[in-house]
C-alpha cells in the first residue's frame, strides 16, 4: 500500500505544493476564487483539516471534539492582542501554547478509551467547553458578543501608536489583510505541511499508523501506545489552535459557536471528503469545501434561470425548481449527499478516486505487455 | 422537600424523550452493530408527521355568505377546514386532537422510512468499520434536516396539545403540599405515561415474542443464531423500523412541549448518544434508565440554589455525568462485556 517515498521525491512534492499555494491568487482567479477573503480560508481550514489528520489518519482515533481546540486558539489570540499589541506572532504562539496544554488534559482523560467511547468523550469535552464559553466563563469570552479588541485594552507593546479606524493585526508593519493576510496563512500552511509531511514519514508517524493497524499486536511487541496516541492527540490540537488563531489575526474576533459540534463535524468531512491519512487530501478537502460554500450558497433563482436558459421553457422550470432546493440556503444538502456518495463509493475520499482515475490511465496505456500493470493484490 | 419533587417531575419528561431515543439507538446498535447517527433525524421526523397532518386537516375551504359583509363591503369570506365541513364536530374533534391522532400517520410513515433506510442504505455498512458508519449516517441527517427545511422553513411550528389537557395540575395539593407550590403541565404527564407504554411494549415484544427471542438471541450472539438456520437479516430489518417508530412517536408527542424545528434532532442525538454511553451500549434497560437518570441530573442541576454553588454546572451536566462514568466503568452503567471493545 506505501508509495514510494524518498527524501528527494518529498523535497518535489513539497515545493510543488509551496508553488501551487502561493500562487493561487493567479490559477484559481478563473473559477472566481482568486480573492483573498476566500484563499484565507482554503489555507487556514486546510491546516485545522492536516492537522485533524494527523490524529485520525494516522492513529484512526475519530474526534468529534476539534473545534474545542479552534475556539481556544481564537480565544487566546485576541487576548494575546489585547495584552501584548496587534502582532500577529505572539498571538500565533500564545495559541498554539495554550490549546497544546488543553489537548494535553482533554487527551490524557480521552485516550483511556478508543473507539466510539473516545469519539463520544471529546464531543463531551468539546460541548462542555462550548455551554460554558457562552455562560459562565463569559469574563473570558464574553458570551454571545464575542470577544474582540477593544482601544481601551493595554496592549503593552503598541498601545502608543494611536490608530485611526478598525484595529487590525499587523506584522512589523503590514496590516493582515487581504493578500497581505493571505500569504501569512499561506506561510503559516506550509511550514504546518512540512511539519506534518516530516511526521508522516518519521519512525514516530509509523508507530501512529501501527496504532491504526492493529493496537493488540503492538501491546504484544512491548510497546504502549499512548504516548504515541497522547502526542498525535496534542499536535492535533495545536494545529487546529494555530488554525483558531489565524482566524483571529486575519479577522480579530473570536466567538462561541467556533466551538460548537457542528462545526467539529465540518473538519471530519473534509478530511473525509479529500482523504483521511493522505498527506494533501484535508486540505483539498478543506478547499472544496469552503469553495462550494461560498460559491453555492450564492446561487439564487435568477442565476439558475441563466445557467438553463438553454433548455426548453417545459423543462427549464422543473430543473430550476430542482436544483435550487441545493444552493443558496439549502447547500448543506448539497453537502451532504456529496458526503454520504463519497463514504459509500469512495471511502478514501477523493485522493482515492484520483489515485483510481490514475491507475485507469496507467493499466490502459501498459495494455501490450500482459500482467505487467495488474495492480498487486491488496 | 417540594422543591425537590418538582424538579424529579420536570426532569422525568425530557428524560422520557431521552430514554425512547436511546432505546431505539441501543436496538439498533445491539442486533444490527450499527451506530446509527441519524437516529435525531428521525425523531425530527415523527415531529414533523405530526406537523403535517395537522396541516392535512386544518386545511381550510372557502365558503362566501352572502348575508354578511366585511367591512369593505364585499361578501364575509369564511373559512372552515374540510374536515370540519365534512364531518361536522367529528371533524373539529378530530383537529382539537390532532397531535395524538397523527401517531396514526406516524406509525406507518416511520415504519416505511425504517424500512427504507435499512434496505436502501445500512445493509451495507454492516461489514464497514464503525467510522463509516457514523460518517454515512451524519451525511444522512443533514441530508434529511435539509430535505425537512425545504419543505417546512427554518422557524419551529408550534402545535398544541388537545383542549382537555391543555392545562397544568396543582399536583401539590394532592399530596399536601401547598397549592401553587408543585404545577406540572398535564401534556407532560401524558408525554410521560406515553414514554412508558411504548417502553413496556418495547420490552413486553422483545420478552414474550417468538420474534422478540431471536431478536435477543441475535444480540448476545449474532454468529450463532445464523448458524441455527435463522435469517437473521430479515429481522434485522425489522428491528431498525421499530426501533425508526419509536424516535418518530418521541417526537410526535414531544412537539407540544418543544415547537419542532428542523434542527431538534441533532441537538437531541447529542445528548441520546450520551445517554447510550452512560447506559452501556447494546444494553436496553441501561439506556432507559440512563436517558431518566440524565433528564433528572439536568433538571436538579437548574435549580437556582446548586447553581449558587457551582456556576455554569446545569450547561455541563449530562457531559461531565458522561465522562465520569466512562472513566469509573468503562462499559457505562448495565454494559455488557465484549460490546464494542475491539
Amino acid at each position: 500500500m506505501t508509495t514510494k517515498t524518498s527524501p528527494m521525491r518529498d523535497m518535489i512534492f513539497f515545493f510543488v505544493f509551496a508553488v501551487a499555494v502561493l500562487t493561487m491568487p493567479v490559477w484559481l482567479a478563473p473559477i472566481g476564487a482568486g480573492y483573498p477573503d476566500l484563499l484565507q480560508k482554503f489555507a487556514i481550514y486546510g491546516l485545522f483539516a492536516t492537522g485533524f489528520n494527523l490524529l485520525f489518519g494516522l492513529t484512526g482515533y475519530l474526534s468529534f471534539g476539534h473545534a474545542a481546540f479552534l475556539g481556544v486558539g481564537s480565544y487566546s489570540a485576541v487576548w494575546a492582542f489585547k495584552l501584548l499589541g496587534m502582532n500577529p506572532l505572539p498571538a500565533a504562539i500564545m495559541a498554539v501554547i495554550t490549546s497544546g496544554l488543553f489537548a494535553l488534559a482533554i487527551g490524557y482523560i480521552s485516550l483511556r478509551r478508543s473507539g466510539i467511547y473516545f469519539s463520544i468523550l471529546t464531543l463531551a469535552f468539546a460541548q462542555m467547553s462550548y455551554n460554558l464559553a457562552y455562560s459562565v466563563l463569559t469574563p473570558i469570552t464574553n458570551g454571545e458578543t464575542g470577544l474582540r479588541v477593544l482601544r481601551s485594552d493595554p496592549r503593552l507593546f503598541d498601545s502608543s501608536s494611536a490608530v485611526d479606524g478598525p484595529l487590525i493585526a499587523n506584522l512589523f508593519g503590514i496590516e493582515m489583510t487581504g493578500y497581505a493576510g493571505f500569504y501569512f496563512c499561506a506561510v503559516v500552511l506550509l511550514i504546518a505541511f512540512f511539519i506534518a509531511q516530516r511526521i508522516f514519514r518519521s519512525p514516530f508517524g509509523i508507530m501512529l499508523r501501527a496504532v491504526k493497524t492493529n493496537q493488540n499486536r503492538m501491546n504484544y511487541t512491548g510497546l504502549n501506545p499512548r504516548p504515541y496516541t497522547l502526542a498525535a492527540f496534542v499536535i492535533s490540537g495545536m494545529y487546529a489552535g494555530l488554525a483558531g488563531a489565524l482566524l483571529c489575526i486575519t479577522d480579530p474576533l473570536a466567538g462561541a459557536e467556533r466551538m460548537q459540534w457542528t462545526a467539529s463535524g465540518e473538519v471530519v468531512l473534509m478530511t473525509i471528503l479529500g482523504g483521511a491519512g493522505t498527506l494533501l487530501g484535508p486540505i483539498f478537502g478543506a478547499a472544496l469545501i469552503k469553495y462550494f460554500e461560498n460559491i453555492f450558497s450564492a446561487f439564487n433563482e435568477q442565476t439558475l434561470h441563466e445557467i438553463f436558459g438553454f433548455l426548453p421553457d417545459f423543462l427549464e422550470g422543473p430543473v430550476v425548481s430542482v436544483t435550487g432546493l441545493f444552493v443558496g440556503e439549502g447547500w448543506h444538502l448539497t453537502l451532504g449527499v456529496l458526503f454520504m456518495l463519497i463514504v459509500i463509493f469512495l471511502p478514501g475520499g477523493l485522493m482515492e478516486g484520483f489515485s483510481r482515475i490514475g491507475r485507469l490511465f496507467k493499466r490502459s496505456s501498459g495494455k501490450s505487455g500482459p500482467g505487467s500493470a495488474t495492480a498487486p493484490a491488496e | 422537600m417540594d422543591v425537590i419533587l418538582l424538579q424529579l417531575l420536570n426532569g422525568l419528561d425530557k428524560g422520557g424523550a431521552y430514554a425512547l431515543i436511546a432505546l431505539g439507538l441501543t436496538l439498533i446498535f445491539g442486533t444490527l452493530g450499527v451506530v446509527n447517527f441519524a437516529h435525531g433525524a428521525l425523531f425530527m421526523l415523527g415531529a414533523f408527521c405530526a406537523v403535517t397532518f395537522n396541516k392535512l386537516l386544518s386545511l381550510e375551504v372557502v365558503t362566501t355568505d352572502p348575508t354578511k359583509t366585511t367591512a369593505w363591503g364585499s361578501p364575509l369570506e369564511i373559512r372552515t377546514p374540510y374536515v370540519e365541513a365534512y364531518l361536522g364536530d367529528f371533524g373539529s374533534w378530530m383537529l382539537n386532537y390532532s397531535v395524538p391522532m397523527s401517531i396514526l400517520l406516524a406509525v406507518p410513515v416511520m415504519l416505511l422510512i425504517g424500512f427504507v433506510m435499512e434496505r436502501g442504505l445500512i445493509k451495507h455498512f454492516y461489514k464497514r468499520p464503525h467510522a463509516d458508519q457514523i460518517l454515512v449516517t451524519f451525511g444522512l441527517a443533514i441530508v434529511l434536516q435539509e430535505i425537512i427545511k425545504a419543505i417546512y422553513g427554518a422557524n419551529p411550528i408550534p402545535q398544541s396539545a388537545p383542549e382537555l389537557v391543555r392545562g397544568a395540575a396543582d399536583i401539590g395539593s394532592i399530596f399536601g403540599f401547598d397549592p401553587g407550590v408543585i404545577v406540572y403541565p398535564y401534556w407532560r404527564m401524558v408525554y410521560l405515561g406515553f414514554a412508558g407504554v411504548v417502553i413496556a411494549a418495547v420490552f413486553a415484544f422483545l420478552r414474550f415474542t417468538t420474534f422478540g427471542m431471536v431478536v435477543r438471541a441475535g444480540m448476545a450472539d449474532r454468529d450463532t443464531v445464523g448458524l441455527l438456520g435463522i435469517n437473521i437479516e430479515r429481522r434485522f430489518t425489522v428491528v431498525f423500523a421499530i426501533a425508526a417508530v419509536v424516535a418518530g412517536l418521541a417526537g410526535v408527542m414531544y412537539t407540544p412541549i418543544l415547537p419542532p424545528d428542523y434542527h431538534m434532532g441533532m441537538d437531541f442525538l447529542v445528548l441520546s448518544f450520551v445517554v447510550v454511553v452512560v447506559g452501556g451500549m447494546g444494553s436496553l434497560p441501561g439506556a432507559v434508565a440512563a436517558g431518566f437518570l440524565l433528564g433528572i441530573l439536568q433538571s436538579f442541576a437548574s435549580m437556582n440554589e446548586v447553581k449558587a454553588i457551582l456556576p455554569g454546572i446545569d450547561q455541563i451536566i449530562i457531559y461531565l455525568v458522561a465522562v465520569v462514568i466512562l472513566l469509573v466503568r468503562p462499559r457505562g452503567l448495565f454494559g455488557r462485556k465484549g460490546v464494542m471493545e475491539n
